[in-house]
């Protein structure tokens, strides 16, 4: 199990080099940094000397080095556009994106799973068709389409809801800042959650009625519909029980997700998260921006897919025999 | 006990309120970010406008774009043209309690012309900045300048104490791994102070008790900027009431936005010129079915084009009125367009011209195009590719955003393009600045004339009269030499001129505000009910 | 050689499950079956279906702009649902852009079923060190969104071929993101149920026979283990179509001059306050319709193909 661990650690550091590669190389074709420094006027000297100051000059592999021995230290160096250092900026934008991100995830299991539930149960009930069709639509639009359908049908036109940003914050600590202790800032969070989890909910919704029809086959349940037990409780205790964990391992995976896709939610509102600083990034060519979100966004993905993988194998024996096997 | 406590706050709460109501909180929604306060990093046409709340200049530039005394009260200049000399303006303090003097005139002109200023320029090389008196400054140029301070409402003056105590006395360089504190603080002399500033997020001003204007125009006690990217969110915002004042409304909202009664549009004059550019440098286009030569080199071929363009169209359906179809490379505000006319819209004509030079078929070639930089410049292009396809011009559109779109076609990226569209200001606001960056040879690699000349344009006549108008220093000399060059380029056919775009400034209805053409939005002026 | 040690072939299973009577069955899926039908006609024969060559900027007339639908004040009887904002018709736009959607939706996801259907395959049944080298893979991969992957694709092709235009290359950059950035989900779908079936009895019988691995992957494995891919890959159209819209609203998708329907939504989209709806709604309407359909005969496939639903 130790040796297991250790592999797996070790795994993790190699994707974590190769994003790192990738992040890093994918961004010397994108454009010219030196370009968003300077403005159109400045004299060619000049411009040589922001590219020789900041290292561009040096081969390819002098400058993965570089960068990555100061990642390893969270120095992501300091933003062309905004001339500060990157982690800061990410990190003064981190509460908005996680806030955003778990309240749509939130969003998307309580609704989603009562939806699955009831869809699985009654399948052929005509509101279990209306949910189906429903759900759909969310993934049948383009995200930026709905959150501007919302935007006019609740903040312009019924004037209940805010068009944009994440209302008033407070502090918490020395970084934090959350909109979920104020009034404004709650009704600021639902729409862009909604939007942004609706493709999720649907994901989940599905995902809870094909696991519960799956079980509701399975002979445990059949015996216990055999023993007497009421259909509630078979449902419920039984059949419930054993669709979430599959569910909640799903949900937790794409948590992940729900922070890359936020890129486009926090776009059209204006929300000021990571992602929206992302997108920014990329249509200025802000190079140290764009490759530190990507190192912090695969960090992420690891860091979950480890945990998951270590429950995973702490629970289920088979899978850590066929893992230890090899 | 604490009851009461809360009842007295309250009290004197409502009590501050009722003895400030006239004071109003003014919130502000533009498409771009404010990225660092420090005002040298940053040359651009909104920043400086943000930067212009906390900071002043020398001079000013009223709201018809006058030059008014700013931090200096009057100025004079030798019979030579080469001595200027400020009589800077007595009791003004910074923000931080530091005095207005010389010494922070000498420290500003040093820092602007630092490794990692963008705004070198406003202080021509060579000069020298000499203290007189506390209040006396001297601008010492090694050639005539006529037009040295122009640019100077957006050179601001910054505190030397402040800088030197708070290690700011360069800009921040674009290698720094700290950033400075200027760059997350402003010290200004202006009307407002920063109060909070969150780079990309929001930004907080606060008026400022001890402006040197004891009589300010605007009723405003503070000021909260929040940048807006996305066109529809934006105009949502101004329509829900959540903010006072959007830049820009896009052109296709303006009617919608005038129908709603609570907030309306001001709409005027930009004083940038939307153009075409072909690449008249190369022997072979990067991007054309011609091979083995340059179609642009042929002036007729850049006549047909010029003529394929229905410029009123544009106007009407891309622009939607909100343009003004230009004759010249300069608006009309910076130099008169009489005497000068379009060539006339004639697909025959242009046609026959294509013929006449060689292309019956007519050819392909690529055109490069901004899609998110000027107003609805992404359309242009596409209409222009519509236009000349009826001639038979097949144009491969590649329309990207600004960054990249830049990196591609300007100096750096080695004028990467065979046809192109750009939009140009004159920093200055003279013509100088046109004929110079835009219309100047590209031959003298040394040289930094013709930076900006993608299309690599060049008439050696137009340089030698460039060359006459920035030491000429009498006015009506000085504008028969500017027209004789710009007739000289439009006889070229060396552009194709398209418009002077519309400004659109979303206002609610409780805000009272100057439009400035040259598009800064300045509260100093506002008044809010 | 016994045939019993295989699993029932994928076309007993099909015959065996009446699928045609549960079509027959589902009024939901007949009518999704039927838009599905009419929207992909029209998507191929679209040269002859369309009016106009809104692909061809020398028949398109600025002057004809924002006209809007025929029944409509102000419309006009030669363009039925109105023109966008460069004059062109839009009915035919919507044909034309269908096309391509559903070309670079396609061979995006048969790009990536390919990919992560033969990774899966590999990772589940040789396991081990192949396993972990294709999952962490799939790790990496999952961290870079559509988004990102078009965006580093965009810039590759940029950096690659210098003259070539956005026109000609926009095609493959995101058949190749769409393609890059979905195979996970059909690599770890197949690899699951792989680690299940290749310690089932057939595979067992199969590996003791001697059979080569290729074969017992490629004839006994797959057909096992290839129902979800189905439901996934119906699923996957959709959002790819949706993906491309997104690019296109981004700025990476394909050019304005050659519009896709995704295109045409955010050209649409920046008329949505100003009251010219019909450039956004008709290709929405057309988008979310084609989408919605093909979920609707994704889903009764799924539960079709899966016996122990009946």
């Amino acid at each position: 199990m130790f040796a297991f661990i250790l592999r797996r650690l070790f795994q993790s550091l190699i994707v974590m080099l190769s994003v790192a590669l990738i992040a890093f190389a994918m961004f010397r074709f994108v454009g010219d940094p030196v370009n968003q420094i300077v403005s159109i006027d400045t004299p060619q000297a000049q411009v040589a000397e922001i590219r020789r100051s900041l290292g561009l000059d040096d081969p390819f592999l002098v400058q993965f080095a570089r960068y990555i021995w100061n990642a390893a230290r969270l120095e992501f160096g300091v933003s062309y556009q905004f001339r500060l250092p990157v982690i800061s900026l990410l990190g003064e934008r981190a509460p908005a994106t996680l806030e955003l991100a778990l309240m749509s995830a939130l969003f998307s299991l309580v609704v989603g799973i009562p939806m699955g539930v009831y869809t699985a149960l009654k399948r052929e009930s005509w509101l279990a068709k209306v949910f189906q069709a429903v759900s759909l639509i969310g993934i049948s639009l383009p995200t930026f389409l709905i959150g501007i359908l919302l935007i006019y049908l609740f903040s312009v036109t019924l004037g209940v809801l805010p068009s944009f940003g994440r209302g008033e914050v407070v502090r918490l600590g020395s970084w934090w800042t959350t909109g979920l202790l104020t009034v404004s800032g709650l009704k600021a969070l639902v729409l862009p959650s909604i939007t942004l989890g609706l493709f999720q909910m649907t994901l989940i919704m599905r995902l809870v009625r094909a696991e519960m029809l799956e079980v509701l086959r399975a002979d445990y349940i059949k015996f216990a519909r055999a023993r007497g037990l009421k259909t509630r409780a078979v449902h419920f205790g039984h059949a419930l029980k054993n669709t979430l964990v599959p569910v909640i391992t799903i949900a937790g995976l794409q948590l992940g997700s729900i922070i890359a896709f936020a890129i486009i939610t926090e776009t059209v509102f204006q929300w000021p998260g990571m992602g929206q600083l992302f997108l920014r990034s990329v249509q200025n060519v802000d190079i140290p921006i764009m490759a530190a979100y990507l190192m912090l966004i695969s960090f992420l993905f690891v860091t979950i897919n480890l945990a998951v993988d270590l429950l995973y194998a702490a629970v289920d024996p088979r899978l850590r025999a066929t893992v230890g096997a090899h | 006990m604490s009851f009461k406590t809360n009842c007295l706050a309250a009290v004197a709460g409502l009590a501050l309120l009722c003895g400030t109501a006239q004071a109003q909180t003014l919130r502000y929604a533009n498409q771009g970010e404010l990225k660092s306060l420090d005002p040298y990093t940053v040359n651009e046409t909104t920043t400086h406008a943000h930067l212009g709340h906390p900071y002043e200049g020398l001079i000013r530039r009223g709201k018809n774009l006058e030059i008014l005394p700013g931090l200096a009260e009057s100025w004079t200049i030798s019979d030579d043209g080469k001595t200027w000399r400020f009589a800077l303006r007595k009791g003004v303090k910074f923000h931080g309690g530091e005095d207005f003097t010389a010494d922070d005139v000498v420290f500003s002109a040093d820092r602007a012309r630092a490794p990692g200023s963008n705004v070198q320029t406003r202080v021509p090389t060579g000069t020298k900045v000499v203290k007189i008196d506390d209040h006396t400054v001297e601008f010492q140029l090694t050639s005539p300048n006529p037009i040295l301070h122009y640019q100077w409402d957006t050179w601001y003056i910054l505190s030397k104490t402040w800088a030197e105590k708070n290690n700011s006395t360069a800009p921040t360089p674009a290698s720094a791994t700290t950033p400075t504190f200027a760059s997350l603080n402003a010290n200004g002399t202006g009307a407002f102070k920063v109060e909070s500033h969150q780079p990309g997020v929001k930004t907080v001003f606060k008026v400022n008790e001890n402006w040197w204007n004891k009589s300010p125009e605007h009723n405003l006690k503070e000021i909260v900027f929040t940048p807006i990217a996305s066109d529809a969110t934006r105009v949502a915002a101004l329509l829900s009431g959540e903010v006072d004042v959007i830049e820009p409304v896009p052109i296709q909202d303006i009617q919608r936005v005038n129908g709603t009664g609570t907030v309306q549009v001001l709409t005027g004059p930009e004083l940038r010129t939307i153009f075409l550019g072909m690449d008249q440098v190369r022997d072979e286009l990067v991007e054309s079915s011609v091979k083995g030569k340059n179609p642009f080199k042929d002036i007729r071929v850049r006549k047909a084009f010029y003529q394929a363009i229905d410029i009123e169209t544009i106007k009407t359906r891309v622009m939607r009125g909100l343009a003004t179809p230009s004759p010249l490379m300069i608006a009309p505000e910076l130099f008169p367009h009489t005497g000068f006319t379009r060539a006339k819209f004639d697909a025959t004509e242009a046609k026959k011209l294509l013929t006449d030079a060689g292309y019956p078929d007519g050819f392909t070639v690529g055109m490069d195009c901004p899609n998110d930089r000027y107003v609805n410049d992404g359309q242009i292009c596409q209409a222009v590719v519509g236009m000349l396809a009826r001639i038979g011009v097949k144009v491969n559109l590649n329309a990207q955003p600004k960054g990249q779109y830049f990196a591609k076609v300007l100096k750096p990226g080695g004028y990467n393009t065979s046809f192109y569209l750009l939009g140009w200001t004159p920093g200055t606001s003279d013509s100088h600045n046109v004929l110079f960056d835009i219309m100047g040879c590209r031959d003298n690699p040394a040289s930094s004339r013709g930076e900006a000349n993608v299309a690599g344009y060049c008439n050696k006549k137009v340089d030698e009269l460039t060359d006459k108008i920035i030491v000429e220093a009498d006015k009506a000399k000085r504008d028969a030499m500017i027209k004789e060059a710009f007739q000289i380029a439009a006889d070229d056919f060396g552009y194709i001129p398209l418009h002077q775009q519309a400004l659109a400034w979303g206002v609610s209805k409780k805000v009272k505000l100057t439009q400035r053409a040259d598009n800064a939005v300045h509260f100093q002026y506002a008044v809010k009910e | 050689m016994s045939t019993s040690s295989e699993a029932p072939s994928r076309w007993s299973r099909i015959r065996d499950s009446d699928i045609l009577a549960s079509f027959l069955k589902s009024k939901v899926t007949m009518v999704a079956a039927f838009v599905v039908l009419i929207l992909f006609i029209g998507a191929a024969f679209s040269p002859w279906l369309a009016p106009t060559n809104p692909f061809d900027p020398a028949t398109v007339f600025l002057a004809d702009s924002m006209i809007p639908p025929a029944w409509q004040d102000g419309g006009e009887a030669r363009f039925i649902l109105g023109t966008d904002d460069q004059g062109r018709d839009l009915y035919s736009a919507i044909l034309y852009g269908m096309r391509v959607s559903l070309i670079v939706g396609g061979l995006g996801v048969a790009l990536a079923a390919s990919i992560g259907i033969t990774l899966g395959l590999l990772a589940g049944y040789l396991g081990g060190r192949v396993d972990a080298v294709i999952m962490r893979i799939a790790d990496v991969q999952l961290t870079f969104p559509a988004i990102l992957i078009a965006l580093l694709i965009d810039g590759v092709v940029r950096g690659l071929f210098k003259s070539a235009s956005r026109e000609d290359t926009a095609i493959y950059v995101l058949v190749i993101s769409i393609g890059l950035s979905f195979w996970v989900q059909y690599a770890r779908t197949i690899r699951g149920s792989t680690l299940v079936e290749r310690n089932k009895d057939y595979v067992m019988a199969a590996r003791l026979v001697g059979l080569p691995a290729p074969l017992i992957m490629l004839r006994h494995v797959l057909p096992n283990v290839i129902g979800p891919v189905l439901v996934i890959l119906t699923i996957n159209l959709g959002l790819a179509v949706i993906t491309e819209a997104t690019l296109s609203f981004l700025g990476v998708g394909l050019p304005a001059t050659q519009p896709s329907l995704g295109t045409l939504i955010s050209i649409g989209n920046r008329y949505l306050f100003s009251g010219d709806w019909w450039i956004v709604a008709f290709p929405g309407i057309t988008l979310a319709a084609l989408v919605l359909a093909v979920n609707l005969l994704g889903d009764w496939l799924r539960d079709a193909l899966n016996p122990r639903l009946r």
